[in-house]
């Protein structure tokens, strides 16, 4: 399949990346490998397979509804590159 | 007291020849003397550790000793330790302190062992070779050229390396196996579903799994006891009661029905890495084991659909980070969506982006069904095919990885090559099965070999049964680096 800058931008903006140009021409040359290689998957009949998207058929596991303490605002907090008070800073987003 | 295993040392402490800040002590020792070399830790805890050391050292006396209580321990930096960083290897997690204890690290605690410091790897876990992190690569305590294998590389280069007796590592597609068998250590990839995975940060959620590296089978075992186990945490974590191995102590293996994968040791393997691999199987045969060879069926697709769903569950898993609630943030960024991809692009190295592109590329629109859904499709025949092998076998015996240790640089602009690396291994995580990893002897270049023992789920004890009458039938797994044994 083609892997062209139009690709690479649509990718780009679906993962929420921005690559420099050595990382967009590395990419499109992995990533033609990398696909052409997977390719191999369409020879296999897999019609009527049911697909699995975990090892087990888990079903819902369910608790009692209980009230437990959560973790301390300020802690977690902490982690946050920008903050005022108890809420995060994000730049202004409505003009 | 390096040369101990974690079980004697525990047992030396118990007994009272030893204490407890001695043994975290003298391996803090041997980190600060050859970490420098390795790159194994990312960070030493000292003086947490020996605090804790003393507190652990004041219930031996007391309380409920445990086969592991006293006995230093190191993890891979994917895991959760509150309040100290956790980095996954990535300048994206720069800064970061959890504010809770992985489940793992609280049983660790709850067992008297003692976390001395976090384990180099990967970056978010991606990758095959210790390579791809932040903080430099990990390298290979048999030799310093080469890489340490991933991405637990730092777990298995520590243990290897005698700067700790035991460690954590994760294995998502051969993370725990893959380095276990380029350093000449002992490692089990356990079911999914047998150990918590509350506070192991997320690559691939349906195939990471945690579990234990050391220096012998009885260490790991002893360990997987402690680490297993249900967790109100994890809904997925559907063991009903932690591993008890005590009962896994045979002396052969009449009646055990091994399988050997003919196609495995067919096209792309060493030839020192097959004859070392067969002749663990030659091994088991005396051990009074029968061994058959067959076809694994889906070989060639195994790679191509676990970097399908790997990709996939990564992209979405990744894209919490925004830098906005934790961990790196661009001081480039004015608007809101500058924030999140300028941040995003700084944070994330070249092997994280490629597989967040690549697993969206395979989730959307126009690709899914060509992509992702024929994955899942196989994904489930490959769990199909093993079901069918595990009615004719006990167990199947398997390399862990087509080569030995290769060197720093080799593959790392290669992607494809690297992948491949992990033909032998991710068909165990699709399947959501345990494996074990063990050492079995060198190549010409006096490089360690391993081979892995599959079974069926949660079949763990029949594994730890017979990789312990391999290791009592053989030496591979005490030789050290550096010629010592």
């Amino acid at each position: 399949m083609t892997i062209d800058d139009g690709l690479i931008a649509y990718l780009e903006d679906l993962s929420c990346l921005t690559l420099v140009d050595d990382e967009k021409r590395r990419l499109k040359g992995d990533l033609r490998e990398i696909l052409s290689g997977m390719e191999r998957l369409g020879e296999l009949d897999t019609e009527n397979v049911p697909e699995r998207s975990h090892p087990f058929d888990n079903a819902n596991a369910f608790r009692e509804d209980e009230v437990h303490a959560s973790f301390d605002r300020e802690l977690i907090l902490k982690n946050a590159p920008d903050l005022s008070d108890e809420m995060f800073i994000a730049p202004k987003t409505v003009e | 007291m390096l040369e101990l295993s974690a079980l004697e040392l525990s047992s030396a402490i118990r007994a009272g020849k030893l204490s407890a800040t001695e043994a975290v002590s003298a391996y803090i020792g041997a980190v600060e003397r050859t970490d420098g070399q390795l790159n194994a830790f990312i960070s030493l805890g000292k003086e947490r550790a020996m605090a804790r050391a003393k507190a652990v050292q004041q219930l031996v006396g007391g309380g409920k000793p445990t086969p592991l209580t006293g006995v230093p321990i190191a993890i891979k930096d994917n895991i959760s330790t509150a309040g100290t960083a956790t980095t996954c290897a990535s300048k994206m997690l720069d800064g970061y302190n959890p504010v809770f204890n992985a489940t793992i690290v609280d049983k660790l605690e709850r067992a008297g062992m003692i976390v001395i410091g976090k384990l180099n790897m990967d970056e978010f876990a991606m990758g095959g070779s210790s390579e791809t992190g932040a903080f430099g690569p990990v390298r290979n305590p048999w030799d310093v050229s080469r890489v340490a294998g991933g991405s637990s590389g730092g777990s298995a280069a520590a243990a290897a390396a005698r700067e700790i007796p035991l460690s954590i590592g994760s294995d998502t597609g051969g993370s725990i196996r893959q380095p276990c068998a380029f350093c000449g250590v002992t490692g089990v990839k356990p079911t999914y579903g047998a150990v918590s995975r509350y506070g192991l940060i997320a690559y691939a959620s349906s195939l990471d799994q945690i579990g234990p590296i050391g220096n012998n089978i009885d260490d790991c075992a002893a360990l997987l006891s402690v680490i297993s186990g249900p967790d109100d945490q994890d809904s997925t974590c559907v063991i009903n009661n932690p591993f008890d191995f005590s009962g896994a102590r045979f002396e052969r293996l009449d009646g055990v029905k091994i399988g050997l994968p003919r196609n495995y040791f067919a096209d792309g393997i060493d030839e020192d890495v097959k004859r070392a691999v067969l002749a663990a199987a030659k091994e088991f045969e005396e051990a009074g084991a029968s061994v058959e060879e067959f076809d694994m069926p889906l070989m060639e697709y195994m790679v191509p659909a676990y970097y399908i769903i790997a990709c996939a569950e990564a992209s979405s898993n990744l894209s919490r980070y925004d830098g906005l609630k934790y961990g790196y943030r661009s001081d480039k960024a004015n608007t809101l969506s500058e924030v999140y991809r300028l941040s995003r692009s700084e944070g994330f190295g070249l092997e994280v982006k490629r597989r967040i592109m690549l697993g969206s590329f395979v989730l959307s629109s126009g690709y899914y069904d060509a992509y992702y859904k024929k994955a899942l499709q196989i994904r489930a025949l490959i769990k199909d095919a093993y079901s069918g092998l595990f009615e004719r076998f006990d167990m199947i015996l398997s390399p862990v990885a087509p080569t030995t240790a290769y060197k720093l640089g080799e593959n790392i602009d290669d992607p494809m090559k690297m992948y491949m690396g992990d033909i032998y291994t991710v068909s165990v995580n699709l399947a959501g099965l345990p494996a074990v990893s063990l050492p079995c002897g060198f190549d010409g270049q006096g490089l360690p070999v391993g081979f892995q023992l599959i079974g069926d789920a949660f079949a763990e004890e029949k594994l730890i049964g017979a990789a312990r009458v391999y290791q009592r039938r053989t030496d591979h797994h005490t030789k050290r680096p550096g010629g010592a044994a």
